[in-house]
């Protein structure tokens, strides 16, 4: 049965809370259904940590652990609902459960319409956790449809500045490469198996046989990374991002930002390179050099930028591209580094959009021009968003040194002189990351108090400490213990990754 | 005299016609509505005479005929009520000048 | 082990960090900074203890056949890349770590103590505190590393303690410049220094050091004689680890951010950009010193770099006006000396003398310097201001301060019995034996620095007697002159010790004997630079003035640090912001967005044109309709027709 398998309810959970907040009458009532069904999902994700590393110690070495119960959906087209987790998936869904908590204090004020914002927010997290616990192609594409649409609304109706337009260029832009990603799918399902047998649409089954052509590989792999690629910020599909993030809410932009453009890097590993192994190898030059663009190109570009959302954006093309780059090394550590960096970008930059969401609430501006010495005035957020800066510059025992070390490291392991060269290229970026993040630290914290009027403002509430704080405590749990996850991870990468060797 | 298909079948299609004449020229609802009747009815006719003709020993044709007649009762009502309503609001049955819900 | 205890150096300030960081608001001033103090004291003796331990204690295998061994008492997997390339966290015990702990325990302890006075009544005196923890957490961290990596992560550790107390007061714009600055160019150095350790990680397969320096011949080798762009990748590699180093020991054309960075509180200065965090650079060579040894390319250039760097810094400190910059312009010019010394060094040459040297010079340097500095925060402290020509005679004011300057000064110039002296001409004799150009060159420069210290001293505690008004200047507290009376009597003793009988290349004996041929060379230019500056600066007079109108091109251009930081400001906004930053932030927004953008008008205005037939008004429909259904019938009956 469904029922027994855990993972199910990482989906229920947030139908559930989407039911209840339909019920309530007052702020009140949904703050307390947002919050306990946020502490649900994160004591859910810590237990199935747990758990999973229990099997594992157990020595249960199937690729996906609690694979029991798959329910067929639909018979023609072979589509279950098919769940199933290994190592990758694991931290994955920590993060999201770890994001979506911070992310309900972080719109503690929502307003107006809280009961609305909260329950598209939720099901936004359903399509999250969905896409992460599926193994089935097809329930993996659904959930992350169902993940993509809440945005436009999130944005279009509880936005800030130019909302409309970019609700409407972030969908569809995404839409669009859902469109490639959706051809992609159903090629893979149609040479999903030898001929003669019965085609399938779980992950682990097309990949064990192994049957697409190498020729549909050739056709097949673009479209599914550049699917995927699309929401992961990879250049040139990346301009859905800065006006995407400029205008959404605080929680949408912690959301979007720490968890859903993970969707894209996992989708492009889960998908492109583990169904698609020979096109990987052939064509990861091709993409190697688009996000090994990305990563400088995002850098320089955060460089100028004066409003601090569009930095962060920015920034985001830079890691998340990282993040598409080390997959693309294709070796085992390289592929952990991506994943550490998925971890890590997502606490970091959600810490950010936070933080940033809670300055604009007290400014009303986000342009750092017209800000400046606010560390005398909100001690607690300066203190958070330098802590935020030094993660994403790479400071030890924070989250970003662990990534992009293993990142650089495994990508330097690659025999080929193409491969190192374009890391060096891509090492270049933490000096740059540097630059801009330190240029919005020094005019935004430091120096005198730009506005008279901004002394009169107050430092962060309870709640807005308790998001920080759990964000905070998350960065420095991944970098200072960072064998913990790398380890879970490199374990299940390196099945995948034997497939290059 | 003997009464050949042909007689229902040419007066039906003038009726079918007319319909469809006075369905794209008319300006008044009213009149709309009239036009589609006209239509309908035209379309029964078809109904009962091939049945008579081509099938004698059936009854599908004749009850199908009966049953679009109560049909075009029942959406002739139904549009009546709206043109009235339309006319409560606007005071004007001119489709053309009706655009108010448009876009 | 029994000397595992040494771990507890680095979790004592790390746990003073976050409880002073987290708790450090709520805790009232006097008891976070005894706190700090006192956990910093113990830091300090057990640091003693392991590095006494190491060098007289009962043996544990710290000497085999003679040859002092690195004990490894710690290691930790912090991170697991691959089955070889794994980063630990651990402490290496060998005598330079050892010598290293004597150090930053001493003078990190001393600025403790130092800041209680000093920096009595600023705001934020508990994060100075936590901010002083964390730097000692790192810079022993990185002094004890096991293997690169962990002396990378501890890097960037310095690097961001470094960054926190330069821009203390941060509500100075030209502190927070000043420390955005430090951070970025030695992050700039620090890519060099990433990736020449990925570089030589993937051709070594190892982090670890003990297995890099052991058989350095078998890990240059394993490059199997790889070029790139017509050097060994071995010579990248070390070279780009070097970078790393330049950039924290301020070597030129990194050097730019040390002067800047005494926009710090002056303890800072004297702990971090003078004695400990600066000879990072100098360590790190020293301690692949085996493998560089391998490679002479790489150390011909470290040559280079170290010796123009000793001039150009020299040159440059003669004419600087503010005390600071000409103590940071003398940091960067000794430190350079040490660097030249490793550069000249050589296995075969004189004993490989030039480490030992080296090594030696950077434990008087770190004393008589960190001295330097605590007296010049005495006077600024005493004074308000940075500026020479706010001082003078103060000699009468502040006689303890006035014996401790000297006493720096004198070792720094290389008089004996101070401890400068002696280091320095070991630094000489190495240079002697390597090449006499570079011991002309070096012996050229520790003229300059004679010259350029005293000028400073006369500048201070002679020169004229300004009228100070009701403001007169006064002897420092207690908690300031202990640490200057204390590091001023290390100064003095410190050349006695037996340097070489604890730190040599080999970790094997080295008895030091003077040359006296070179020594008394040295005092004579030493002397003279002295008198020189004597002539000019002890009283009040126009030579200086003189002087520099007949040289003012020279002069204005010494004066402006030979337009080194124009240059960069010209690179970094002229060109990387305005040049690049700029027009891909352009590009963006213009040509992908606008591509975009341009993809949805099309389907807008398309839409637009093809409106005009979505009318809404059903006769037009069954118009169309109609005329549509005529058509096909039409084209079927011609068909079947």
């Amino acid at each position: 049965m469904i029922w027994s398998n855990i993972l199910i309810y990482f989906v229920i959970i947030p139908l559930l809370m989407l039911g209840g907040l339909a019920l309530c009458k007052n702020i009140k009532q949904v703050r307390a259904v947002a919050v306990v069904g946020a502490t649900a999902l994160m004591a859910l994700a810590i237990y199935l940590v747990v758990e999973f590393l229990g099997l594992r110690a157990a020595g249960n070495d199937a690729e996906m652990l609690f694979t029991e119960g798959a329910v067929m959906w639909f018979e023609p087209l072979n589509i279950h609902l098919a769940l199933g987790v290994d190592g990758i998936s694991v931290v994955m869904i920590l993060l999201s459960a770890f994001i979506v908590f911070a992310g309900v204090f972080a719109s503690w004020k929502m307003d107006p319409l809280p009961k609305e914002f909260f329950m598209w927010f939720c099901l936004l997290s359903t399509g999250v956790f969905g896409f992460f616990i599926s193994i089935d192609m097809f329930t993996m594409f659904m959930f992350y449809e169902v993940a993509l649409i809440p945005m436009y609304l999130l944005i279009g109706v509880w936005g800030s500045g130019n909302k409309m337009y970019s609700a409407m260029k972030l969908t569809l832009m995404l839409m669009g490469g859902s469109a490639f990603l959706m051809l992609g799918i159903l090629g893979i399902y149609f040479h999903s198996a030898p001929a003669g047998q019965p085609l399938t649409m779980n992950i682990l089954e097309i990949a064990s046989n192994n049957a697409v052509p190498h020729s549909w590989q050739y056709f097949l792999f673009p479209m599914t990374f550049v699917g995927f690629g699309v929401l992961g910020a990879m250049f040139p599909f990346h301009t859905w991002s800065p006006d995407g993030h400029a205008s959404a809410p605080t929680a949408v932009s912690m959301l979007h930002a720490g968890v859903l453009m993970k969707l894209g890097g996992y989708g492009c590993f889960r998908i492109a390179i583990f169904l698609m192994p020979y096109a990987a190898n052939e064509l990861a030059w091709i993409f190697l050099t688009l996000t090994g663009i990305s990563v400088v190109y995002g850098a320089f570009s955060a460089c100028v930028q004066t409003d601090l959302k569009y930095i962060n954006a920015y920034s985001s093309v830079s890691h998340c591209g990282m993040v598409l780059f080390a997959i693309l090394m294709l070796n085992t550590t390289a592929m952990t580094g991506a994943v550490l960096q998925m971890l890590s970008h997502g606490l970091m930059t959600a810490l950010f959009f936070a933080l940033i969401g809670m300055i604009y609430g007290r400014t009303h501006t986000r342009d750092i021009r017209k800000m400046g010495g606010l560390m005398q005035i909100m001690p607690f957020l300066g203190v958070g968003y330098v802590i935020a800066g030094l993660a994403s510059l790479g400071l030890p025992g924070l989250s970003g040194f662990v990534a992009e070390m293993t990142i650089f490291v495994g990508s330097f392991q690659h025999a080929d002189m193409f491969h190192r060269v374009f890391t060096i290229v891509a090492c270049c970026s933490i000096v740059i990351t540097a630059v801009y993040i330190l240029r919005v630290v020094g005019k935004l914290l430091f120096g005198a108090v730009q506005d008279e009027h901004h002394r009169t403002l107050t430092d962060a509430e309870w709640h807005e400490r308790l998001s920080t704080v759990t964000l905070i405590l998350a960065v420095a749990a991944i970098g200072c213990f960072p064998n913990f996850f790398s380890s879970i991870i490199t374990e299940a990468a390196e099945p995948i990754m034997k497939l290059f060797a | 005299m003997e009464f050949t298909i042909l007689m229902y079948l040419v007066p039906a299609m003038i009726m079918f016609g007319c319909g469809i004449y006075g369905f794209i020229t008319r300006k008044n609802m009213i009149a709309i509505l009239i036009s589609l009747e006209l239509m309908l009815n035209a379309v029964d006719i078809n109904f009962a005479v091939f049945n008579r003709f081509l099938f004698p020993g059936q009854m599908e044709g004749m009850f199908f005929s009966l049953f679009a007649i109560g049909l075009a009762a029942a959406e002739t009502a139904l549009a009546i009520a709206i043109v009235i309503n339309v006319y409560r609001a606007v005071r004007n049955v001119d489709i053309r000048q009706l655009t108010k819900m448009k876009f | 082990m029994e000397l595992s205890y040494t771990v507890l150096v680095l979790i004592i300030p790390v746990f003073m960090f976050l409880f002073l960081g987290i708790v450090g608001v709520k805790l009232s001033k006097k008891a976070a900074g005894l706190l700090g103090t006192t956990a910093m004291g113990i830091t300090t003796v057990i640091a003693y203890a392991a590095a006494l331990t190491y060098f007289f204690g009962a043996d544990q295998g710290q000497v085999v056949d003679g040859v002092r061994q690195q004990l490894t008492v710690l290691d930790i997997t912090w991170l697991e890349f691959t089955k070889n390339l794994v980063i630990k966290i651990g402490v290496l015990l060998d005598p330079i770590s050892a010598m290293m702990l004597i150090v930053i325990s001493t003078v990190s302890f001393m600025v403790h103590l130092y800041s209680l006075g000093y920096m009595d009544g600023e705001k934020g005196f508990q994060r100075y505190y936590a901010f002083l923890s964390l730097f000692t957490f790192s810079m022993l961290g990185l002094v004890l590393a096991t293997n690169i990596f962990q002396m990378y992560i501890f890097w960037e550790l310095v690097g961001v303690s470094s960054y926190l107390l330069i821009g203390f007061y941060y509500t100075l714009p030209a502190a927070v410049s000043a420390s955005k600055k430090a951070f970025i160019v030695t992050r700039f150095a620090d890519l060099g220094f990433l990736v020449g350790i990925l570089i030589l990680s993937f051709y070594t397969d190892t982090f670890d050091f003990i297995t890099l320096t052991s058989n350095p011949q078998a890990a240059i080798s394993t490059a199997g004689g790889a070029t790139f762009l017509g050097c060994s990748v071995m010579t990248w590699a070390l070279t780009l680890i070097f970078m790393g180093g330049a950039g924290k020991s301020a070597m030129f054309p990194l050097h730019i951010w040390l002067p800047d960075a005494m926009e710090g509180p002056t303890p800072v200065s004297a702990l971090i950009h003078a004695a400990t965090m600066v000879v990072a650079g100098v360590y790190l060579v020293a301690r692949m010193f085996p493998v560089y040894a391998v490679d002479a390319t790489a150390l011909d250039i470290i040559t280079v770099v170290g010796a123009f760097t000793a001039f150009y810094a020299a040159a440059v400190a003669c004419v600087q006006s503010d005390i600071k910059r000409v103590l940071a312009f003398s940091t960067i010019s000794q430190i350079a000396f040490m660097i030249t010394s490793l550069g000249v060094a050589s296995p075969e040459l004189h004993h490989g003398v030039g480490y030992m040297a080296s090594m030696f010079h950077l434990f008087t340097h770190a004393m008589f310097k960190a001295l330097l500095f605590l007296c010049a925060g005495a006077i600024i402290h005493a004074v308000h201001s940075n500026e020479m020509s706010a001082m003078g005679g103060l000699r009468k004011y502040m006689p303890i301060c006035h014996i401790a300057f000297l006493i720096g000064c004198l070792a720094i110039s290389g008089i004996p019995p101070f401890a400068g002296f002696f280091s320095k001409d070991e630094i000489l004799a190495a240079a002697y034996a390597n090449s006499p150009l570079w011991g002309v060159w070096l012996s050229v420069v520790a003229g300059m620095t004679a010259f350029y210290m005293f000028r400073l001293y006369y500048k201070i505690f002679w020169w004229n007697n300004p009228d100070y008004g009701h403001h007169t200047p006064h002897e420092a507290p207690m908690t300031m002159t202990f640490p200057l009376i204390f590091l001023g009597l290390v100064s003095i003793v410190a050349g006695f010790i037996p340097f070489g009988e604890f730190v040599t290349w080999n970790r094997e004996e080295y008895i030091i004997h003077l040359d006296w041929t070179i020594a008394g060379t040295s005092i004579v230019i030493a002397l003279i630079g002295i008198g020189l500056a004597t002539v000019m600066y002890r009283k009040e007079n126009d030579i200086p003035e003189r002087l520099a109108n007949q040289f003012r091109g020279l002069w204005t251009a010494a004066y402006h640090r030979f337009y080194m930081d124009e240059l960069y400001q010209f690179i970094t906004h002229k060109i990387i912001f305005a040049r690049i930053s700029k027009p891909i932030a352009w590009f963006d927004r213009r040509i992908i967005d606008g591509t975009m953008d341009l993809l949805a008008n099309v389907t807008n205005s398309a839409s637009f044109a093809v409106r005009r037939m979505q009318s809404g008004s059903v006769q037009t429909y069954v118009w169309f309709y109609i005329v549509g259904a005529v058509a096909v019938a039409a084209i079927t009956i011609i068909c079947l027709i």
